[in-house]
């Protein structure tokens, strides 16, 4: 091997690179990191939202617009009506109006749950998986315990425990938090034992970042769209479990939730009255939002494996081809001349 | 002005294996010394510690016994945070040593707010575009904003270069920089390297597998074999006249147009038993050195 003269060479292939680099730069917008977390609209994105963001409307704005949901009439158990769009429970109540109400306590417990949730298995799987050795087999033993622990008996043995008067919201929500948090806490601890190796969380530690740092700054954003589909499923398994507690009468006392509202419908013999105008509603917001969250979560996997994106748009121009293949074919029958040249 | 003195390094991996236990010797004795302006090439297969020695020196891992002592100009012993400014890394593989979250001006503004080298946003700024530029990253101003999968391999790599020279850096361990870029590119980045340690003095420990970009780069060449050095001295004399059958293996390995009798060269003259037989060559003494019992056999032991 020869010595290459260093003076010509770097002249001609820098030029080179820069020319690779003007080409693919010009005429496309800068995108921020953030950009880059958010899932592509489609139309099943745009169903799934469309049925979050509708319900979580009406959950925040509904009981403004409705009656007292808790005002006794001697119109007991009338269906739906112009006067009661949803009829009237067995004591008369206006069921639009107890719609309203459960479903923001449903979305106010699901939200507490979700993020509550989100917080222990990110500190637990993230800060585990970062320190590394004593740390991270002490807390996933400890996520691998709650982990086998049946939740929903767990539930009901504290709510059990806890007196009636003194089960508030917050309690349930802790409860569920504390029982839903360690499947997502073993996701997060893979992926940060894979991210944590990267090179670049190297080279911040090698630059003198601080710990904390190179967690919530370097691997952190890395993890978020894990982090966003663990969020929802909490939040999915919340509305779930709470809706469960609630219809064996062992939710929150001072709350009203649509399993609150089917247990009050189960006590008054709403299925063997025929009174479906009582049960049907709660149950088709709590599977609708389900739905909703569960699509929403699709688009999220989208994000967090590009294979998944690669098919849409694969399929996507597969399906284009066909089309102007199609429209090729038509025109070319319809003028002749135009297939014989 | 920085230089490091690494004397007897030694680095034991503990392995198990069921109930067996054994260590795993990946660096023996190992003596460098790195001095402002002059270039260190450490060459070596796959395993021969070339990358742990890079470690040890960046303080991402700790060495089993042995010194790493890093002096400036006036004798005082670096250490702390201070260490992190004078000693800076450059990584192998450029497309997993940038943060494909976060903006190129966030990489190299990093290190310039850790190390206070700059205090206010807009001096930040200018910063990061005046270290784009040094690394011929230009217009900077475009650059700054972009992430890591906009640019190609060898800007990329350029960019890893200006966020190891952005805390002040005296002494750079570039651990095979260009061994994943295309061969095209990959003088540019050498010679580019090249300058910014002539314009700053920098040391320079060069990792690498490849013996002609060691010649080329460097001022000194260690051959490194099973954690063990088998042969040293200036760049020319170790590549035109190897002792060690190793490094006589190694510069065979190279493809070689100009050789008689075709690209491949015929390994069949060196004895490869011959190879580990426990002892180093010193060019600038000119002298056999024993290094005690045979590396495969001082590498693998039983605890």
């Amino acid at each position: 091997m020869t010595n290459p003269n260093p003076a010509a060479a770097p002249a001609a292939d820098e030029a080179a690179e820069r020319l690779a680099a003007t080409s693919a730069e010009d005429g496309r917008p800068i995108r921020s990191g953030w950009r880059m977390l958010l899932p592509t609209m489609t139309p099943w994105l745009a169903v799934g939202l469309s049925l979050v963001v509708g319900i979580t409307l009406f959950g925040l704005i509904g009981p403004f617009l409705v009656g007292d949901p808790e005002q006794i009439r001697d119109q007991g158990l009338t269906g739906p009506s112009g006067e009661f769009w949803l009829g009237t429970t067995q004591t008369g109540q206006d069921v639009l109006a107890q719609l309203a109400h459960a479903t923001r306590g449903s979305l106010q417990i699901g939200f507490l749950v979700g993020v509550l949730a989100t917080l222990l298995s990110a500190f637990f799987g993230i800060y585990g998986a970062y320190k590394g050795r004593f740390v991270d087999e002490a807390f996933s033993l400890l996520s691998n315990v709650f982990l086998v622990i049946p939740g929903l008996p767990l539930i009901i043995v504290i709510s059990g425990f806890v007196p009636r008067e003194s089960r508030g919201l917050w309690t349930i929500a802790v409860v569920l938090a504390v029982t839903g948090w360690a499947a997502s806490a073993r996701v997060l601890r893979a992926q940060t034992l894979s991210v944590r190796n990267r090179d670049y969380v190297a080279a911040s530690q090698v630059a003198g970042e601080r710990p904390w740092r190179v967690i919530m700054v370097e691997i952190l954003p890395n993890l978020l769209p894990v982090i966003a589909s663990q969020f929802v499923f909490a939040v999915i398994a919340a509305i779930l479990g709470e809706a469960g507690l609630s219809f064996i009468g062992l939710g929150a006392s001072n709350s009203s939730t649509l399993g609150t509202m089917l247990y009050y419908a189960q006590n008054g013999f709403a299925l063997s009255l025929g009174a479906w105008w009582w049960f049907i509603p709660p149950g088709l917001i709590i599977a609708m939002f389900g739905t909703g969250l569960s699509i929403v979560n699709f688009s999220i996997d989208e994000i967090i494996n590009p294979k998944l994106k690669n098919l849409r748009l694969h399929r996507k121009r597969a399906r284009r081809a066909a089309r102007l293949e199609r429209q090729l074919t038509r025109t070319a029958s319809a003028d002749p001349e135009v297939s014989d040249r | 002005m920085t230089s490091v003195h690494v004397t007897d390094l030694v680095k034991d991996y503990k392995l198990r294996e069921g109930l067996k236990r054994t260590r795993l010797r990946a660096v023996d004795h190992v003596s460098l010394e790195l001095t402002p302006g002059r270039t260190v090439a450490l060459v070596g297969e796959s395993g021969s510690g070339k990358s742990t020695i890079a470690k040890i020196l960046t303080r991402m891992e700790r060495p089993s016994s042995g010194e790493v002592e890093v002096r400036l100009d006036d004798g005082t012993a670096v250490d702390g945070k201070a260490y992190r400014r004078e000693v800076q890394m450059v990584f192998q593989d450029p497309f997993a040593s940038l943060n494909p979250f976060h903006s190129i001006e966030h990489h190299i503004a990093r290190p310039l707010l850790i190390h206070k080298r700059t205090r206010t946003k807009q001096e930040t700024r200018e910063r990061v575009l005046e270290m784009l530029e040094r690394v011929n990253l230009t217009p900077a101003e475009r650059i700054a904003p972009r992430r890591p999968h906009e640019l190609s391999g060898g800007q990329r790599q350029r960019v890893a270069i200006a966020r190891a020279l952005a805390p002040g850096a005296q002494v750079l361990i570039a651990d095979e920089p260009v061994s994943m870029l295309d061969v095209s590119i990959r003088l540019g980045v050498l010679n580019l390297l090249g300058r910014l340690q002539r314009e700053d003095r920098l040391a320079v420990l060069y990792i690498t597998h490849d013996l002609a970009t060691a010649r080329h780069f460097s001022d000194e060449i260690v051959v490194l074999y099973r954690g063990r050095v088998v042969e040293r001295g200036p760049a020319d004399a170790v590549i035109l006249d190897p002792h060690h059958d190793y490094t006589k293996l190694l510069a065979l390995a190279a493809p070689d147009p100009e050789r008689p009798g075709g690209v491949a060269a015929d390994t069949g003259s060196i004895d490869r038993d011959s190879i580990d037989n426990g002892v180093c060559y010193d060019h600038y003494t000119g002298q056999w050195r024993e290094t005690g019992v045979p590396a495969s056999e001082a590498r693998e032991r039983s605890i």
